[in-house]
């Protein structure tokens, strides 16, 4: 086994020379015509246009509009789900019975539900949201049922033994224990999430940046396109990465399990 | 048994009142009625053009994991096997994983155009990397006592992907290939409603912009009991191959 400390930095050197190469190959393959200007404009191109939007400001309303609705939606799944699995966890037959649908969920895209929410609340900040939050609780409340199966039994009884209610058990005692699982489940919250809010834009909604995307895509307008298309994949890859990196320390903290 | 049946029989009937109170609630706008909804997804079973739709996703589907599960296995074989290139590739395979694919649609679109292809390179896209993640960390979990076996045989590294490490690996590849089968399902519907002129996502965008509400519902409904009995399937397999090694 190499020391541990050089391998690190070797793996993260490869890591960057990898992630340089293919852009450098897009670059190439995009200005050397194999790709087409139509299909995609040069990375170095995108990313030009992502910083003519951010000084312009003239997409800041949608990307305001689209931020504060993802973290609503989020916000609402993270919680509701974190109750709706410590529920489901109590009642081994009823989870038993659940499983079946709660797995094969992610299979449907249940963002065809969009119209149907718009009957109810209108076009507007209210169905996206919705739509946001009923896309990510699944993914939350499988990953609190299975972070509260690792909680170790010594920690759960020595809640009891210090007569702590039910709900001070669960979040006190309970919910730190299984925190690793809950940042997994944090993560994928938020990518479904994001794709509900997105589908759901793309579909029908006055504003953001899945509606901006897919009038730009209409109006051959690739510059602008590619720009929030990278936009939205840097913002969701940097939640994803500050996640991961938490999840990982989590991990460290309460042993490997 | 009998009790599993009854507890069944008993989330079915659960199911059933909730959605009726929420159709009396909301009115027939916003959710169709379950025997409506389950009329209309009886006629369409016996419809036509319900199958030329089916088959058209079903085709596409089926191609669509057939690429995924092999491309993901290979890929995920690779980097389980070989530690430096795994290290290097896990977080790119993550966040590859949790970028939401469905803002890829105008690029896939430009790439492939309106047709079998984009829906297939849709639902690759969506079910190649949960497939190589799992198939990675299977092979590293797998005991080092058994790779150790293999290097003392002085068995090559591609006999010892196929016959010992595939083999050990197998449960939680086949947990791998479960969740990558629902997503590719997933890619490959998101691919039908954005970027295509047939399938059952096609039927869904239209019925969606004419606000056809009981069809909607009837056609999500037979998709959802399609995905369930397809997961239930695999996850028969996996506890089977779990409890024969």
């Amino acid at each position: 086994m190499p020391a541990p400390r050089l391998w690190k930095s070797k793996v993260a050197l490869a890591r960057m020379a990898f992630v340089a190469a293919v852009f450098v190959l897009l670059e190439l393959l995009c200005r050397l015509g194999v790709i087409d200007r139509v299909t995609m404009i040069p990375p170095s191109e995108m990313i030009a246009a992502l910083f003519d939007i951010l000084r312009s400001g003239r997409f800041n309303a949608d990307i305001a509009f689209t931020c504060y609705n993802t973290l609503c939606a989020i916000a609402l799944a993270i919680c509701i789900g974190f109750f709706l699995g410590a529920g489901l966890h109590a009642l081994p037959r009823l989870r038993r019975m659940l499983d079946p649908l709660l797995s094969a969920y992610y299979a449907v895209p249940t963002f065809v539900f969009y119209p149907l929410l718009i009957v109810v609340f209108g076009v507007g900040r209210t169905a996206l949201i919705v739509i946001g939050a009923m896309f990510g609780i699944v993914a939350m409340i499988v990953n609190t049922v299975l972070g509260l199966d690792r909680v170790p039994p010594a920690v759960d009884r020595t809640g009891r033994i210090l007569r702590l209610g039910a709900l001070r058990q669960l979040v006190l005692v309970r919910l730190p224990a299984a925190a690793p699982h809950l940042v997994s489940g944090i993560k994928l919250a938020v990518a479904y999430s994001v794709i509900g809010i997105v589908a759901g834009e793309f579909i029908l909604a006055t504003s953001g940046i899945g509606k901006r995307v897919a009038f730009a895509y209409d109006n051959f307008d690739n510059r602008t396109m590619y720009g929030l298309l990278l936009l939205l994949l840097i913002a969701v890859m940097l939640i994803n990465g500050c996640l991961s990196a938490w999840e990982k320390q989590l991990h460290r903290r309460f042993g490997q399990q | 048994m009998k009790a599993a049946r009854f507890d069944y029989l008993f989330l079915a009937a659960a199911i059933l009142a909730l959605w009726q109170l929420c159709h009396w609630a909301a009115g027939p706008d916003v959710i169709s009625s379950p025997a409506a909804t389950l009329e209309r997804a009886a006629q369409m079973l016996a419809s036509r053009a319900f199958w030329v739709h089916a088959q058209s996703t079903g085709s596409a589907f089926a191609l669509a994991l057939v690429i995924a599960i092999s491309g993901g296995l290979a890929l995920g074989l690779w980097l389980g096997l070989v530690r430096f290139a795994g290290d290097v590739a896990d977080p790119i395979l993550g966040s590859l994983y949790s970028i939401p694919k469905i803002t890829l649609y105008p690029l896939i679109l430009l790439m492939f155009g309106l047709g079998i292809a984009a829906k297939v390179a849709f639902g690759v896209i969506h079910g190649v990397f949960p497939i190589a993640i799992f198939t990675m960390n299977a092979v590293r979990n797998v005991a080092p006592v058994y790779r150790r076996t293999a290097r003392v045989l002085g068995l090559t590294p591609a006999t010892t992907a196929l016959t010992v490490m595939a083999p050990a690996a197998l449960p939680e590849i086949v947990a791998g290939i479960r969740v990558g089968a629902a997503l590719t399902l997933l890619g490959t519907l998101i691919g039908e409603l954005f970027a295509s002129t047939s399938g059952l996502g096609f039927a869904l965008m239209r019925a969606m912009d004419i606000h056809a509400v009981t069809d909607i519902l009837a056609l999500t409904f037979i998709l959802f009991a399609f995905a369930a009995c397809l997961n239930a399937g695999l996850r028969l397999i996996e506890r089977r191959i779990r409890h024969g090694s």
